[in-house]
């Protein structure tokens, strides 16, 4: 780090004596030393800013207009698709952002596994992300039921069910999650209070860690090489480049051409054909009338199917949340030394690719109904998924790999 | 200041900490108890009466009990007598393992043989069940004896409620509380006529 003496005046230097702002602006944009190999894998952090930050501003104008009210809430959904000015774009902005957010967060996350960003010293930083993940998921699911129609209904129940298949504190946990004895006004109410002020609170500060962490440690890139290692007569690392303004233009340069499809969506496919916005979810909550395939919307779907290879429902439930345990501990998992796959040789390779595959056709396989090939498919797909961790934690104890250079390649 | 710890004051500060976390622990009470069901959903959550003299065999009437539906399914000795021959084909035959209460722990799971009451929910992941009376070969299964088909996972049920080997569903169908008020009337949500509605 380079003397953290700031020399200003006037105005500024008036707030520098109170609140270090020159300083901070430059440990974290000005005189932040990033790598100078970033590629198109890194667009997807400050994406995610965005979306987080379209998600907020669009959350805040939605709440002037909604009520958690069973009796109200599909209603006036619709009167902020018909009646409210611009209500039909500040709506559908939050729910293809919704969509938007996981699209960006699993290529975020892809981008980790490739070029072994969890290892150490970023281990927290991992941490943090797979927690902001969770915390997603719940933000999300707790988001879809507002709109109070038929599949926010029947999948808050399906999913709030699997807490009441926990032994002996299931049927209390159930009722303590919905405040009834089934998805009713109260359990609206509370996940509207939830979705809107507690998650997004939790949401934000870990987004803070999230990057406090990073900043501390530095970034890794897609050679895998610690650029601090190489610094030169200033302590600047010699393959690093300051944040501002050379990943700034980047990142706008990336911000520009996620609007053009994000916006593309927005205007055009909204409901991106049953994906984003499901069909069932267009007719009112009704207890009495189950829709004909109750289904989590994509983001959800790989797990879902993982929950549903299970026969016993609290059985299926270990098995779902031990899949997103089991990317927790990846850090650890990952004994190799090298981090990137530009550097890893074909079984890593392979096993990530199988990995990536077995998660993105269990997610094709939590949206259909299942005949016996379906379920079949799904077992195997799913002893995939968990055998990626095993296969990594026994290969990496001695990983043969590719030379590491000393510096950054181009 | 020395070194030395003063040992009078880490006891005060423990004994404080440790008063401090009872006190923690306290008032977290009321911060989790507000999530249980309110005064008013348990009221909501009453009894619910049902009249069942209109009933044919193979109809079914629909009730809501805590938001959730209750299936009060009429049955004849035709339906009745296909019960005791599927035993092999069935989870949990003899009720062992399912929830319902005494006097419904038996071959017809009811008070009245004819007389299904049942909560319409599927044991496995919640949906609502739809009952098909009539004992002709059906999609889902040729040997069809009539019972209740999930269409959300599959899971099949004989006329009692009694869940099929093969369904994902892992119980029997759950039979709520009931009493009879008169031959054709019942409250469900009780077994116990006094103190009733």
């Amino acid at each position: 780090m380079a003397s953290n003496e700031v020399k200003t005046t006037g105005l500024l230097g008036w707030f520098d004596k109170r609140l270090p702002v020159t300083s901070m602006w430059n440990d974290h944009m000005a005189k932040y030393y990033a790598p100078k190999n970033f590629n198109f894998w890194y667009f997807f952090g400050s994406l995610a800013l965005l979306v987080l930050v379209n998600q907020l501003l669009t959350g805040v104008w939605l709440t002037m207009h909604y009520k958690p009210d069973a009796a109200q809430a599909f209603g006036l959904v619709e009167y902020i698709m018909r009646d409210v000015p611009w209500g039909w774009l500040i709506r559908y902005l939050h729910t293809t952002g919704a969509s938007a957010f996981f699209v960006v967060v699993y290529l975020h996350m892809f981008r980790g596994l490739m070029y072994g960003s969890y290892k150490k010293p970023r281990e927290l930083i991992w941490t943090f992300g797979m927690i902001i993940y969770v915390a997603l998921m719940a933000e999300a699911f707790m988001g879809y039921v507002l709109p109070w129609g038929n599949m926010s209904f029947w999948g808050a129940k399906v999913i709030t069910q699997l807490f009441g298949t926990i032994p002996y504190i299931g049927d209390t946990l159930l009722e303590g999650i919905r405040g009834d004895y089934n998805i009713s006004d109260a359990t609206l109410n509370r996940f509207f209070a939830l979705h809107v002020v507690a998650v997004p609170i939790v949401l934000l500060i870990l987004v803070f860690l999230h990057i406090a962490a990073l900043h501390s440690v530095g970034s890794n890139n897609p050679d895998g090489i610690e650029i601090k290692k190489n610094k030169d007569e200033n302590g600047i690392p010699k393959d690093g480049i300051p944040f501002h303004p050379y990943y700034s233009v980047k990142d706008i340069f990336g911000i520009g051409m996620f609007l053009i499809i994000f916006l593309g969506i927005v205007f055009l496919k909204p409901d991106m054909g049953g994906l984003f916005l499901e069909h069932d979810n267009f007719n009112i909550a009704n207890p009495g009338s189950t829709p004909e395939h109750i289904k989590p919307v994509w983001y959800f779907t790989p797990f879902f199917a993982i929950l549903k290879v299970v026969p016993n429902p609290f059985g299926g439930m270990i098995v779902m949340f031990s899949a997103i345990i089991a990317l927790f501990l990846l850090p650890w998992v990952d004994r190799s030394e090298v981090k990137s796959i530009r550097y890893r040789l074909m079984p890593f390779k392979l096993a990530l690719t199988a990995f990536v595959t077995s998660f993105v056709v269990l997610g094709y396989l939590g949206m259909v109904s299942w005949g016996a090939g379906e379920k079949l498919l799904a077992q195997v797909l799913t002893g995939v998924y968990f055998l990626y961790f095993v296969f990594l934690f026994v290969y990496t104890k001695n990983e043969k790999h590719k030379p590491i250079p000393e510096r950054l390649t181009h | 200041m020395t070194d030395k710890v003063n040992e009078s004051r880490r006891n005060l500060l423990i004994a404080t900490s440790a008063v401090g976390a009872i006190g923690v622990g306290f008032a977290a009470v009321p911060f989790i108890k507000s999530w249980m069901p309110s005064e008013r959903a348990k009221a909501a959550g009453g009894l619910v009466k049902a009249n069942v003299s209109k009933l044919e065999s193979g109809q079914k009437l629909q009730v809501k009990w805590r938001g959730q539906p209750i299936f009060i399914v009429k049955r004849d000795k035709v339906l009745l007598d296909t019960l005791p021959e599927l035993d092999g084909r069935l989870k949990d035959p003899k009720s062992e393992d399912s929830i319902q209460p005494e006097f419904a722990k038996n071959l017809h799971r009811s008070q009245k043989e004819e007389l299904l009451v049942m909560v319409g929910i599927c044991t496995h992941l919640g949906c609502s069940p739809k009952v098909y009376p009539e004992i002709v070969p059906q999609a889902f299964d040729a040997d069809w004896k009539g019972g209740f088909f999930c269409p959300c996972h599959g899971s099949t049920f004989d006329i009692s409620g009694r869940v099929f080997k093969g369904s994902p569903a892992g119980t029997n169908m759950v039979i709520p509380p009931y009493v009879y008020v008169d031959e054709n009337n019942l409250i469900i949500g009780t077994d116990k006529l006094e103190g009733g509605a």
